[in-house]
């Protein structure tokens, strides 16, 4: 099974905890015409790291390290949900039954329907394991440009 | 081995000694019989010019200290007149008052030679491009320095500081061999040069720093001669002394004190008592052939303990070692003495870190609160918050073994923290505001 397509290029952005800071990268990547797709904001003591899905994460990652952010790529996988009530659980269940840990994740409700979006340890695993499952992954063309 | 003045600077060191009486017995006299001031100090002091019979009897004369040059604003403490000067330094006041010095033609003579000497123990001679980004006025550094490189026989590129993509293509145009600036600029150098997408060490004909001006480590010498590819000379003076003045030699094992030059002690600066070779406290010095502005014993309070053996340079003159801070920033911290020193060189030896930091000290209730705020580096940098409150924990514990006392660390963006082209000011104590 090819599991790259399912590899989808997170850009992950460590940040200062003080105000501005969103809206700094907010306008670097409305510059350069770059579309988020879906985004979470984890934070710490202090300071946060900023991950998003973009359509262009090459041209993101140039642009906000030349602005001088520190940016790294972050390989996650994308799982579609039913938009209904239980859509998470189904979901959820289907990843405890396969053994799969998370080690984040976030989720949004879009065209396409509602897409979880997962960090995961052990990435080809996972996939298969979720592909073996039945449910439905997105593929790295329908987020990337 | 080259030196520039082999004779004096390979001169047995009894007969150095010798020398020195001679200058000192001297200058004493001078001043006993014509500086009104000296004069004073010393009837104070209940001393005599006869009472000099040796040279430790250096001693028994009165200290000065930087108030002495304040109180007597701008040039009372002179002793020669307006027409022998050729020229004024005014030193930048970031510590009170300005002072200002003056100098016959005679004093900037021995100001260069003194550099002379040093940059040529550095290796420096004919064929180098020496690029002089210490600032042109009123501070002494780029002109001194200056001075010093034309009289070597190198070429100055003059650059001063500011424009840093500027400086950056002209040490490659004109093929720059050695810098002369503060290490933070040098440290802003690389890092305006890595984003023009110019590597210094593979780039440039860069390979040699004359660094001072600023406190700076020995881990922050490692990291700058890793990345930058050069060798790193700390250099040492302050405007009283005339100028950056005393550079380390090729074994970079301290400066070295010319003691036809300059008389250096390292004094107990609570009990103002002279301390041995190697103890480390307030280095004290009488400048010996110093016309205009003479100084006698003049604590500069900067901490150091002295080297009195022959280098293995062959050089017979002193050293005084890398400067490890002020008598006046050294800060306690719930009673414990933290020098901004002893922080840099801890976050040195830290590759998840970067060159810059500040130190914050706030009082918070009873207690002194210190935070440390550093540059996460690229690439330590993996998405994952628990590898950043790793990287902080580490920072914080290494912190506390090296100072003894708890300091909060900020992780903060690469390139957020104030960069300075000149002196650098890493500490704010607001307890103080």
């Amino acid at each position: 099974m090819d599991t790259q397509k399912f590899v989808i290029r997170q850009i992950s952005i460590f940040s200062e905890n003080r105000p501005g800071r969103l809206a700094a990268i907010a306008h670097a990547l409305g510059e350069e015409k770059i579309n988020i797709l879906a985004f979470s904001i984890a934070e710490a003591n202090g300071f946060g790291v900023v991950r998003a899905l973009v359509d262009h994460p090459e041209k993101a990652h140039d642009k906000l390290q030349s602005q001088g952010f520190n940016i790294a790529f972050t390989d996650v996988i994308a799982v579609k949900m039913k938009d209904q009530p239980g859509g998470l659980y189904e979901v959820a269940k289907m990843l405890g039954d396969s053994g799969i840990n998370i080690e984040y994740s976030y989720a949004y409700s879009g065209k396409e329907g509602a897409v979880l979006i997962l960090r995961v340890d052990h990435i080809e695993e996972a996939i298969k394991k979720i592909k073996n499952s039945g449910a439905v992954l997105l593929e790295r063309s329908s987020f990337h440009g | 081995m080259t030196y520039w003045d082999p004779r004096i600077e390979k001169i047995p060191q009894a007969d150095l000694k010798k020398m020195q009486y001679k200058l000192l017995k001297s200058l004493v006299y001078r001043l006993y019989s014509f500086s009104p001031f000296y004069h004073d100090r010393m009837k104070e002091q209940k001393v005599h010019p006869d009472d000099i019979r040796d040279i430790s009897d250096v001693r028994k004369l009165p200290f000065m200290f930087k108030r002495d040059l304040r109180d007597n604003y701008p040039d009372r403490l002179f002793t020669a007149s307006q027409d022998e000067l050729v020229r004024y330094h005014v030193s930048s006041g970031t510590t009170g008052k300005p002072t200002v010095v003056g100098y016959t033609q005679n004093d900037v003579d021995i100001w260069t030679t003194s550099l002379a000497r040093g940059l040529t123990s550095i290796g420096l001679g004919r064929g180098d491009v020496i690029q002089v980004s210490y600032g042109y006025g009123l501070f002494t550094g780029g002109l001194g320095m200056h001075y010093g490189a034309e009289r070597i026989g190198a070429t100055v590129l003059p650059t001063s500081v500011g424009n840093t993509e500027r400086q950056i293509e002209l040490m490659q145009d004109l093929k720059a061999t050695a810098i002369a600036c503060t290490p933070s600029y040098l440290l802003h150098i690389g890092e305006v040069a890595e984003k023009m997408g110019i590597s210094i060490k593979n780039d440039t004909c860069l390979k040699t720093g004359i660094l001072g001006a600023e406190p700076w480590t020995e881990s922050m010498r490692t990291r700058i001669e890793d990345w930058l590819g050069i060798k790193a000379f700390d250099i040492y003076g302050t405007s009283e002394l005339s100028g950056p003045m005393y550079t380390e030699c090729a074994e970079q094992q301290g400066f070295h004190i010319w003691s036809d030059i300059a008389l250096v002690e390292i004094i107990d600066p609570k009990t103002e008592e002279p301390l041995e070779a190697g103890e480390k406290g307030e280095v004290t010095i009488t400048m010996l052939q110093k016309e205009a502005l003479p100084m006698i014993r003049y604590r500069i309070g900067d901490i150091s303990s002295m080297e009195d053996g022959v280098c293995s340079c062959g050089r017979t003159h002193p050293r005084i070692r890398r400067i490890q801070g002020r008598v006046d920033d050294m800060l306690i911290i719930r009673g414990i003495n933290v020098f901004p020193s002893q922080v840099e060189y801890t976050l040195m030896t830290i590759p998840e870190v970067g060159q810059h930091f500040q130190i914050i000290v706030e009082r918070k209730g009873a207690l002194d609160d210190m935070l440390v705020r550093v540059e996460l580096n690229k690439g330590s940098f993996s998405d994952k918050i628990n590898d950043l409150m790793q990287i902080r924990q580490n920072v914080e514990h290494r912190l506390r073994n090296a100072l003894n006392v708890n300091a909060e660390v900020e992780l903060v963006e690469p390139g957020s923290l104030p960069r300075f082209e000149g002196k650098s000011k890493k500490v704010i104590d607001k307890r103080s505001m």
